[in-house]
C-alpha cells in the first residue's frame, strides 16, 4: 500500500501558525511532524531592560493566554528580588488567572475545538422539539425550549441558504467520522453562539482589576488595584459586587451548559478514548498558592510528575532537571547540536536551515521547526489539563478524583482512558468545573479579608533599583491552562541580563530530539490514530486541538548570546 | 468578525431589510446609529445619514490575514461590546478567511481564501492583524510555505481598501522593538498603493474596530486618519487631556507609590510612570470591555500602547514623564520626548513623541507621509526620525 503525504497548513483553530505533515497507511497515520512557523525573538527584546516592566514584554508572548506570561514574569521577579506579596495580591491573582482558565477553556470547547465533532450541517436537519428533549434531559440550562431550538435552527438554514458560508466554508461537513445525532449538533451550534456572548461578560473581571483585556495590566510586588470600600475610584463595594455576579454566571454556563456539553458529546465518540495518547509523561508545575507561591504546598492543583502512564507514582518536580534540545530545531549551539542546556545556561542562535520558500515538504528535513525540544530528565513531556488532571488523580486530590469518577463512570471506562485525545477534552472541561467553583473560595477570602481591615494590595519595600543586589536571579513557575509555563530571569545591576521561558507549547509541539523521541503532538498523531481521506484532515485537528496549541507562546528567545542574534541580522 | 450569531445578511439584500426581518425596531436601529455617530465623533445632525448609508449598503466580503503577531487583536475584537446591535454589525460582513475560527484548514482553508478573492476582486476588505518580517527572505512567519510578505502583498493586490489592527500591524510592535531580530515592520511598509487604517493599541479596543466599519460601510470611505494612519474619531484626543484623575494632576495631587494613601484615593498616576500625557488613544472615552473600566481606572499607569515605537520610547513604564505642565502642556511636548530619550533604557527612537504631540496641531490639516519604524536599529543609534 502506498504511503500517502499528507500536509495541513495552516493548521487553524488555534493561536498561531502550526504545520502538520504526516504520512499515512491504509487509513492509519505512520509518521508525523509538528513544524512552528513563525519565530518573534520576544526574550532578546528585553535584555537590558527594567525587571519591573518585564511582564508587559512577555505578556505579548500570546493575547490568548494574556495573564500567564505576566503573572509567570511577576513570580520570577519576585524570587530573584525576594519579594513577598501581599495576600490580597495573590487572591486577585488566583482570581484573574482562574477565571483566564475558565474562560480559555469554554473558548476552545466551543470555538476552537467544536467543529472538529460537530457537524453544523447536520444540526439543520434536527428537530427543534428532540433537540429540547435533549437539552432539558442533560441540563436545568434555561434556553432550552423547543422554540428557543426552531430559532436558532432557522437562523442557521437562512444562513445556510444563502451560499454565503464565512467561517464554515470548506469545512469537512459530512464526513463519516462526524458521530452526532441532528439534535445534539443543533443544541451544540446553539451553545457555540451563546459562549461567544457569554465570554465576553465574564472576562470583565480581568478589566475590572487590570484595566482591560486582553492584556490586562500586573505589577511587581502585587497588584495596582487598590482598596477602599470608602471611594469611588477603586476597589470598593460596587466593584465587589460586579465580580461576586461574574462569577456566579461563570460557574452556571461552565455547570449548566459546557460541562453536560462535553459529557454528551463524548458519549458519542468513546473510541477516541484509545486514540491519540502518545508520549505518555505528563508534568504539571502546580498551580494556584493560596498562601505564598513558594509554599507549594499549598498549590491547588498539585506539582508532580507521571512517567510511563503509571498512575501508581507521582514524581517531584525539580525545574533544574529541564534542558532544551535542538536537534531538529533552527538553531545553532556552541557545543554542537547535541547539546542540551537548562535555561540558566540556555543559548540561542537562530539558524534557519529549510529549503528555500514557499516550500512544499519539509519532512525529511533533519531540522524543521522554530520550536526547540524540552526534556525533562531526557524525557519528553506532555502538559496542561491531562497532566494537571492525572497528577492530582494520582496523587489523592479530592476534587479531582471526584470528578474524574465522575467522567469515567459516565463514559464506561477506566482510568487508562483519559491517556487519549478524549482524555484531553475530558480533563480540560473537569478542570474547567473544579476552578470555576474555586473562583468563590478566593473571593470570599478576598472578602473576608477585607472585612478584618487589610486592603494592603502591593508590597513596595523593594521597589526601587537601590534595594536590590547587584546580581539576582529567580524562577517564576505558573501552570497555564495549555499546561506548565517557567520563566527563568538574571538580573543585573538593576538590568534583566537574561531571560528565558520554556512554554507549555514547546513542551506540546517539540520535535524530535537527539534520540529520536518525537514531541506529544507527534507522538499522539502516531499513536493508533486513524485517517480515514487523506484529503480531509478531520482527525488529525480533532488530536492536535484536544492539545490546545498555542505557537506564539512556543517559540521564544533570549540569553546572554541574543547579541549573536543581532549579529547575524545586522548586514 | 462573522458569526452566524444572528440571521444571515441575504445578498441583494439591504441592510435595512435585514434589521427588519431581525426584529430590529426603527428606534433601535437609530439609537444605534445615534451611539455609532457620537463614537465617530460626528455631530448629531449626521445621526440620519448614518442610518440611512446603514439601511442601504449591501454586505462586504472580509478577508482577514494573520501574520507574525500574538492573536491578542482578534481577542479584543471578540469582546466588542454591543450586545445585540454590535452582533449585528459583526454580522454586516461576510467574513471568508479568519485562521482562528473558520472550519477549514489547510488546502481547504487556502482555497477558500483564493476563492473570495477573485469572486470579490477590488471589492473586499482587508482585515490584517500581526507583522511582517522581512529580515532572512521573510522565513520567520510562513503560512502553508509561503511568506508573510508574499501574502499580504498578494492579498492587498485586490483589496479595496486595507485595515491594520493592533501594534503589530500598525508599526511591528513588540518584535520590531530594539533590536528587531525578525526585521518586522507594519502593514503600511508594504501597502503603499491604497489607504491602510491603522487601529492602534496593543490590543486596541475592540469597538474601535466596529465604529472604522460602521465609518466604512456608510462613508463608502475610510475615517479621516491623524499623522500615523489612526482614525481621529478615536486617536484624535490626548488620554491626559480627556483623563478623570486631570482634575487630581491639576491639583498637584500624585500616588508617589503604589498601594499608597492617594492610590487609595484614586489620585493621579503620573508619579508613577502614566505616559497619558504622550498618548493619543480612545481609552478613556470608549473604555474596556463593555465600558467596565481602562488601565488608569484600575490604579495602573498607561503604558502608551497607541504610540508607535511603545516599546522604546515609553520605557522603563514605570519611569516618570519630565517636565509635564498642569497647564499648557503642548508647551513641553518637545522637551517631554527629548527628556524621554535619556530617561529610556538604551537606543530609543524617542522623537516619535516630540514629533507626534508636535503634530497634534496640524494633524487635521492633511495625511503626512507615514514615517518607517527602525528596520535594524544597531545598539545605541537613533534610527528613527
Amino acid at each position: 500500500m502506498a504511503t500517502t503525504k499528507i500536509v495541513v497548513d495552516p493548521l487553524t483553530r488555534i493561536e498561531g501558525h502550526l504545520r502538520i505533515e504526516a504520512q499515512a497507511e491504509n487509513g492509519r497515520i505512520t509518521n508525523a511532524w509538528a513544524t512552528s512557523t513563525q519565530f518573534r525573538g520576544i526574550e532578546i527584546i528585553m535584555q537590558g531592560r527594567d525587571p519591573r516592566d518585564a511582564w508587559a514584554f512577555t505578556q505579548r508572548i500570546c493575547g490568548v493566554c494574556t495573564v500567564v506570561h505576566a503573572v509567570a514574569s511577576c513570580r520570577a521577579v519576585e524570587d530573584a528580588l525576594d519579594i513577598r506579596i501581599p495576600p490580597n495580591a495573590n487572591l486577585i491573582r488566583n482570581l484573574i488567572h482562574g477565571m483566564q482558565f475558565v474562560q480559555d477553556h469554554v473558548i476552545h470547547f466551543y470555538h476552537l475545538h467544536a467543529l472538529d465533532w460537530v457537524d453544523v450541517v447536520s444540526a439543520l436537519s434536527a428537530d427543534p422539539a428532540a433537540t429540547s428533549r435533549l437539552a432539558q434531559s442533560l441540563s436545568p440550562w434555561p434556553n432550552n425550549s423547543a422554540t428557543y431550538f426552531a430559532e436558532v435552527k432557522n437562523r442557521l438554514k437562512t444562513f445556510v441558504g444563502t451560499g454565503q458560508l464565512g467561517i464554515f466554508t470548506n469545512g469537512y461537513w459530512g464526513h463519516p467520522a462526524y458521530k452526532l445525532p441532528p439534535a445534539a449538533n443543533l443544541m451544540a451550534v446553539a451553545h457555540y453562539l451563546e459562549a461567544l456572548d457569554w465570554q465576553r461578560d465574564v472576562i470583565r473581571l480581568h478589566t475590572i482589576f487590570g484595566g482591560k483585556n486582553p492584556h490586562p495590566n500586573f505589577l511587581v510586588g502585587g497588584m495596582a488595584s487598590a482598596i477602599n470600600l470608602e471611594d469611588t475610584a477603586t476597589i470598593n463595594a460596587e466593584r465587589l459586587t460586579d465580580i461576586y455576579d461574574i462569577i456566579r454566571r461563570a460557574q452556571r454556563f461552565v455547570e449548566q451548559v459546557y460541562w453536560p456539553d462535553l459529557l454528551a458529546i463524548a458519549g458519542f465518540y468513546k473510541e477516541w478514548a484509545g486514540i491519540g495518547g502518545g508520549t505518555g509523561n505528563y508534568l504539571a508545575c502546580g498551580e494556584f498558592p493560596d498562601g505564598d507561591v513558594r509554599d507549594t504546598d499549598s498549590l491547588y492543583l498539585p506539582r508532580g510528575i507521571i512517567l510511563a502512564k503509571d498512575l501508581r507514582k507521582v514524581y517531584p518536580y525539580d525545574h533544574q532537571l529541564v534542558k532544551e534540545y535542538i536537534n531538529s530545531s533552527w538553531y545553532e549551539y556552541a557545543q554542537g547540536d547535541d547539546a542540551g542546556l537548562h535555561p540558566w545556561e540556555g543559548e540561542t542562535k537562530a539558524k534557519y536551515e529549510g529549503p528555500p520558500t514557499p516550500w512544499t515538504y519539509l519532512q525529511g528535513s533533519k531540522k524543521y521547526t522554530w520550536m526547540k525540544a524540552p526534556r525533562y530528565e531526557g524525557k519528553p513531556m506532555e502538559v496542561g489539563p491531562l497532566a494537571r488532571a492525572l497528577v492530582a488523580f494520582a496523587a489523592g486530590h479530592e476534587d479531582m478524583r471526584v470528578i474524574v469518577k465522575e467522567v469515567l463512570d459516565r463514559l464506561e471506562v477506566g482510568p487508562s482512558a483519559l491517556f487519549s485525545t478524549l482524555g484531553r477534552v475530558a480533563a480540560r472541561g473537569a478542570e474547567t468545573v473544579l476552578l470555576a467553583r474555586r473562583l468563590s473560595h478566593w473571593y470570599d477570602a478576598l472578602v473576608a479579608r477585607i472585612k478584618g481591615g487589610d486592603v494592603r494590595t502591593h508590597n513596595g519595600e523593594k521597589w526601587k533599583p537601590e534595594s536590590w543586589p547587584a546580581k539576582a536571579q529567580g524562577y517564576g513557575y505558573l501552570d497555564a491552562p495549555r499546561g506548565a509555563l517557567g520563566h527563568w530571569v538574571q538580573i543585573e545591576d538593576g538590568k534583566i541580563s537574561r531571560y528565558q521561558c520554556v512554554v507549555p507549547s514547546t513542551w506540546n509541539c517539540s520535535p524530535r530530539d537527539g534520540q529520536g523521541q518525537p514531541g506529544p503532538y507527534e507522538a499522539a498523531l502516531m499513536d493508533h490514530h486513524p485517517l480515514v481521506n487523506p484529503e480531509q484532515p478531520l482527525e488529525i485537528l480533532r488530536t492536535i486541538h484536544s492539545f490546545d496549541p498555542c505557537m506564539a507562546c512556543g517559540v521564544h528567545v533570549l540569553d546572554a548570546t541574543g547579541r549573536q542574534i543581532t549579529a547575524v541580522k545586522v548586514q | 468578525m462573522y458569526f452566524p450569531t444572528s440571521h444571515p445578511w441575504i445578498p441583494d439584500e439591504s441592510l435595512g431589510q435585514y434589521f427588519e426581518s431581525r426584529g430590529v425596531s426603527r428606534r433601535d436601529f437609530l439609537t444605534f446609529c445615534a451611539q455609532m455617530t457620537a463614537a465617530l465623533g460626528l455631530s448629531e445632525l449626521m445621526t440620519p445619514t448614518v442610518a440611512a448609508a446603514l439601511t442601504a449598503v449591501k454586505r462586504p466580503t472580509v478577508v482577514w490575514l494573520s501574520l507574525q503577531e500574538c492573536t491578542g487583536c482578534v481577542e479584543s475584537v471578540l469582546r466588542t461590546a454591543e450586545p445585540t446591535i454590535g452582533d449585528l454589525l459583526l454580522d454586516v460582513v461576510s467574513l471568508d478567511y479568519q485562521h482562528n475560527i473558520m472550519a477549514a484548514a489547510g488546502h481547504q482553508a487556502e482555497a477558500a481564501l483564493q476563492n473570495s478573492m477573485a469572486k470579490n476582486k477590488g471589492e473586499y476588505l482587508l482585515v490584517v492583524t500581526g507583522s511582517v518580517p522581512l529580515n532572512d527572505g521573510g522565513i520567520y512567519t510562513t503560512i502553508g510555505g509561503r511568506t508573510a510578505e508574499t501574502i499580504l502583498k498578494e492579498a492587498a493586490r485586490d483589496a479595496k481598501a486595507v485595515i491594520a489592527i493592533g501594534a503589530c500591524a500598525h508599526w511591528g510592535n513588540i518584535q520590531a522593538a530594539r533590536p528587531n531580530p525578525t526585521g518586522a515592520v507594519g502593514v503600511s511598509e508594504i501597502v503603499k498603493d491604497k489607504p491602510v487604517v491603522n487601529i492602534a493599541g496593543c490590543p486596541p479596543i475592540g469597538d474601535v474596530v466596529t465604529a472604522t466599519i460602521v465609518h466604512y460601510l456608510t462613508f463608502g470611505r475610510v475615517p479621516e486618519l491623524d499623522y500615523d494612519g489612526r482614525p481621529l474619531f478615536a486617536y484624535g484626543a490626548r488620554i491626559h487631556d480627556q483623563c478623570p484623575k486631570r482634575a487630581n494632576f491639576d491639583a498637584g495631587q500624585f500616588v508617589e507609590e503604589f498601594d499608597d494613601e492617594a492610590a487609595r484615593k484614586g489620585w493621579c498616576l503620573y508619579h508613577v510612570g502614566c505616559k497619558g500625557p504622550a498618548t493619543f488613544s480612545p481609552c478613556p472615552i470608549f473604555l474596556w470591555n463593555t465600558r467596565t473600566s481602562w488601565p488608569i481606572g484600575a490604579g495602573h499607569p498607561c503604558l502608551g500602547c497607541t504610540e508607535r515605537n511603545f516599546w522604546d520610547t515609553m520605557t522603563p513604564f514605570y519611569g516618570r514623564l519630565p517636565d509635564v505642565a498642569g497647564f499648557g502642556v503642548e508647551r513641553y511636548a518637545d522637551t517631554i520626548g527629548a527628556a524621554l530619550a535619556v530617561g529610556a533604557a538604551a537606543g530609543v527612537a524617542a522623537h516619535a513623541i516630540a514629533t507626534g504631540v508636535h503634530q497634534m496641531r496640524q494633524r487635521r490639516k492633511a495625511l503626512p507621509v507615514l514615517e518607517s519604524p527602525p528596520k535594524k536599529e544597531t545598539g545605541g543609534g537613533d534610527g528613527h526620525d
